[in-house]
Formats: C-alpha cells, structure tokens, sequence
C-alpha cells in the first residue's frame, strides 16, 4: 500500500513538471535579464550590485554566488518588468559600479542563453 | 520553481562571450537596386545611392539596438547589391567607355553613403560570367581595379566557373591580368582584398568580397556571418589530449551548435527591427588576426605540431564536418559559403604556419577539397605573371567544379615584395607572409583560352 502511494507521488510529480513545462510562457521572458560578475572576492559586491538593482525596482529572479579560490563569481536573473529601467540602460550602471567594485560585469538578455543552451 | 538555467550554462555562455571572442562577424543586409538599372548614368547613380542610404540608416540603428539589448558584439556591418554588371547592361550597349565611367561613379557614391553612415563594406561589384560575357559583364570587369582603387569599403567578385556549366578561361585570364592591375594602384597590393574570383559563388553569401544580393532573392534580406574558432579551440583543449576521434568530433558539433544559434538569434531581431526578411546563418567560424580567435589553432588544439603538418586535411575535415552537423541542428536557415574559412593573413595562426613553411599554396590546394575557402588572403610577389596567377585560379575553379562547391582566390600580389618578406594589411586584414610562387611555364596552356566543358554532374540535371 505505502509502495502504491510512493508510486503514486512520482507520477503526479512528473505529471506536475510536465504541466509547469508546458504552462511555461517562454513570452514572458522578454523582460528577463542575466547578470554575471566575476572577480577577485571582497566585501561588498553583492551589496553593491544589488543596491542599483533595488534602486531601478529591478526584481532578482534567481540568484547563483560562488568563492573559488579567492575568484568571486555570481549568477543572477533579474526580471525588469517592476523596474524604471531598460537593459541597456542597466547594463551601463552596472558596468560603472563594476568598474567601482573591480569587478568584470556583464549583462545579456536571457534569450541569448535560451537560444545557445536549448535545442 | 525550477531554476531555469544552471549556473554553468550561464558562466559558459559568458566565457565564450568574454574571453574566447565569440562575436557576430557580419550582419549583411541584401538589397536589391534591379529598378536601378538606366540608359542614364545619372538616374542610376542616384537610384542606388539613395536607397543604399536609406537602408544603410536602418541597418545601423538596428545592429546598435540589438547589439545593447543582448549584450552581444557584432563586428561589422554590410550592404549586399545586386550585381551591378545588370544595371550596367543599359549603359554597356551605348559603349563600354561610359559604362565603366558609370561603374566607377556607382561605387564611388555607395562608398560615400557606406563610410557616412558607418557601413564597413558594400559588396556587389560584381559579374557572372562562367559561360561568356555581356556588355555589362565587361564593364565590370574592366572597371573594378579601377572602382576598387578609388574606394574604401566597395568589395567585388567576378564568378568564373559552376559545376553545371564549366569554367570560362578567356575570363579568367582577364581577371588575372586585373588583379595585377589593382595590385599596382593602392601601396602593398591592398585593393586586392577587396576582390574575389569565385566558382559556384552563393546568391546569400554575407561574407566580402564575395557577398552580392543575388537574383532569386527577396527585395531586402539579413543574412549573418559568426565567428567563434576561439570558442572550438577552448572545448578541445578543455577536452585534453588522449579523447578519441569521434568524441572529438561531438564536442565540436555542440559547440558549433551553440555559436549558430547566436548567429539566428541575432539575424532574426536585426532582420524584425529593420522590417525585412531574415535570410540564414553563413555556418563557417570566421577568423581573424587576434589571438585566440584562428581556425589554425584548432588544428593545432586537435594535437598537430602546426596547421599545415600532415594530418591537417583530416583535422580540417573533422572541423567543417561537426560545424555544418552541429549547425545544421541549430538553423533551418543554412546558406552562405557554410564551411572554414582559412584566410591565411586574417588567421593569426595561420600566418604562423605560413612563416614556418607549413602553410604554403600547395598546402592551401589540398586543405581546399574539405572547406569552402580555396586560396584565399594570400600575399605573392607582385612581379608574378599573370599567367601563374590565371592558372592558380583554374586549379580552383577546377576543384570547385569536380566537387560541387563554392571556392574562391583572393591573391594579393605585393609590388617589390619576394617571397619571405611580411606584409601588415592593417586591422581585420591583418598581417602575413609572401608565399613564394613556383616559377614554371605555364603560358601554353591557359592562353588556350575558351570554356572547360561542365562537369558531368551536369547531366544528373538532365
């Protein structure tokens, strides 16, 4: 019986997936954004980056941060639609406050990462 | 929520971005002028300036928007025309005289707009004659040494030779004798990097010189030309060595696969924000003279001591295979020259090899039957005959025609150079050696003159 439940369980979490994969509004990326910075690790460059993300309303969707031997890296999807500010327009502050930071930051619209890792 | 990509997905991408020179090379937009076409020097003139700078706006704000909107580089940006020996036709029957003074005055007004409004090239200086000559056709010819010499950014090419109808040898020994022409108007032969004989030349090619609008196409078209041999360097040498051949050849499809889908992505909003038609995606990773960013490196990443070296028509063969399988996954729209390009002075490590001895004009001819190139960018002495030059590019056509495929040369005979010396082109064009050319007569057999027959394949057309 608990075996029969288990089953059960697996099939709806496929089921679930499938249904969240095809609900999936790949449209609704238009306003999606990917922000990458590297550099040497010290204090402050999260705070840094987030705080001109905060001041535009730029909402994180994802955020990924690693240390590597001393190498700073963070990942971010930022979703501009509550925000005041286009991607170019972004991508300059946040270049400048990279350039504040020492930091190497870059940021490209999602469909390039859609188009290059997805068949 | 699921994320929706791993972080190493993301960090990928942006390396290959960042620091292994990923870029689009070309957007090409294709324009057709055919309503261009006068008995008035004048009206065509005009005609095709206008709308070339028309156009040339429009190209130029959409490659900036979309440039900023997707984080991307894109190199250059060019303007494909139709070829100009047909508006010419109207001109030539009134005399060949006035037609080349038209010729010349077309490319001197496109290349004003092209360099106002930061057009890098303008390609379709150019004529088909692999059967025989029209009036305008021989303006063309006549003209372009000149149109190229008194221009910056015109690009021209003259197609000699197609599998289904043969190579026309009276026209090749006319180009090789323009070619020393042009080679003699501008300091170091450099004109000449603005001219291609080709056979099997493709109507959406959007590389230069051989790019030109061609006569099945739309009334304006993207098409787009990526680099990326940084990128196939870096998975192979990420890979290691003691990988075997076909796990090799897998890595490089992904890779190509990767870097095509960019090339559409790009294509596609450029073609949307100027309102025209997306074209194709040209698969061939262009190269150029910066380090990191050579096909020869490849090569070499593939475990050979220098491109060239025995082993390297298999190594290349591998390469073109797995971009045109990995490129064919990633678009529907193929087209262009779709191959490797090995341009020998804009590959930074294939001008290395050719200052070892490894690259020369032999090695080029037999590279040739695995890629789209043929001899291409390469420096010769400038007091090669033009006889050695028209039977260089009869070896060419002759490949091109036996394997159905399209081949190009752009030689750059050098004035006072000799074999050994180097040459710096500048930029893009980069800088490379004299190849020495052999000194055997040849005259015999090309001022025979006339057509080599069509290859039989001609026949599977009926």
């Amino acid at each position: 019986m608990s075996e029969n439940k288990a089953l059960y369980h697996i099939y709806l979490a496929i089921y679930l997936a499938g249904a969240i994969e095809m609900a999936y509004d790949y449209s609704s990326e238009e306003n999606l954004a990917v922000i990458t910075v590297i550099g040497a690790d010290r204090p402050g460059i999260v705070a840094g980056i987030t705080q001109v993300l905060a001041r535009h309303n730029v909402n994180i969707v994802d955020i990924a941060q690693t240390v590597v031997r001393g190498v700073f890296s963070m990942v971010m999807i930022v979703d501009l639609s509550t925000g005041d500010i286009d991607l170019p327009r972004l991508r300059e502050e946040l270049v400048a406050k990279g350039r504040e930071l020492r930091v190497e930051v870059s940021v490209n619209h999602i469909a390039v990462f859609r188009a290059m890792q997805r068949v | 929520m699921p994320r929706i990509f791993a972080p190493e997905e993301i960090r990928e991408v942006i390396e290959m971005l960042l620091f292994q020179d990923l870029d689009i090379r070309s957007v090409t937009l294709g324009i057709s002028v055919q309503e261009c076409a006068s008995r008035s020097v004048y009206d065509v003139v005009e005609c095709v300036k206008g709308k070339v700078s028309s156009y040339a706006q429009r190209l130029v704000r959409a490659v900036d928007r979309v440039e900023n909107k997707y984080g991307v580089r894109i190199v250059t940006k060019r303007i494909a025309l139709t070829p100009l020996s047909l508006l010419l036709e109207p001109i030539a029957v009134q005399g060949l005289e006035k037609a080349f003074e038209a010729g010349v005055e077309v490319a001197r007004a496109v290349d004003s707009v092209a360099r106002a409004s930061s057009i890098d090239y303008v390609g379709g200086y150019a004529a088909f004659v692999h059967k025989g000559f029209t009036p305008g056709d021989s303006a063309v010819i006549e003209s372009f040494p000149q149109a190229l010499a008194e221009t910056q950014t015109v690009a021209s090419m003259v197609n000699l030779a197609s599998t289904y109808t043969g190579i026309n040898v009276d026209a090749v020994n006319i180009v090789a004798k323009k070619v020393l022409e042009l080679a003699h108007r501008i300091p170091r032969g450099i004109g000449c990097t603005r001219f291609t004989a080709m056979a099997n030349a493709p109507e959406d090619n959007p590389f230069i010189p051989g790019a030109h609008h061609g006569l099945g196409e739309p009334e304006a078209v993207v098409n787009v030309a990526v680099s990326g041999p940084g990128v196939i360097e870096a998975v192979i040498k990420r890979l290691g060595t003691g990988i075997d051949m076909r796990t090799l050849h897998d890595y490089v499809k992904r890779a190509a696969f990767k870097i095509t889908r960019l090339g559409e992505l790009i294509g596609r909003e450029v073609a949307r924000e100027i309102g025209v038609k997306f074209g194709i995606v040209d698969l061939s990773l262009a190269p150029s003279p910066k380090v990191g960013d050579s096909v020869a490196k490849i090569l070499e990443a593939m475990g050979l001591e220098v491109a060239g070296a025995p082993g390297s028509i298999a190594a290349l063969y591998i390469l073109v295979d797995a971009v045109k399988k990995g490129g064919a996954m990633a678009t529907s729209s193929i087209g262009g020259l779709s191959g490797a390009f090995i341009p020998v002075s804009e590959d930074w490590g294939m001008t290395q090899a050719a200052m070892r001895g490894a690259i020369t004009v032999d090695r080029l001819e037999a590279m040739m039957s695995v890629c789209n190139t043929g001899i291409d960018m390469v420096a010769i002495p400038g007091d090669t005959p033009p006889e050695m030059i028209a039977a260089l590019i009869l070896d060419v056509m002759a490949v091109a025609i036996a394997l159905d495929k399209a081949l190009g040369v752009r030689v750059i005979p050098v004035p006072g150079a000799k074999p050994g010396d180097v040459v710096d082109f500048g930029g893009l064009l980069g800088t490379t050696v004299v190849m020495s050319i052999p000194k055997y007569d040849v005259k015999q057999f090309v001022s025979r003159g006339g057509l080599i027959p069509p290859s039989i394949k001609r026949l599977d057309k009926g």
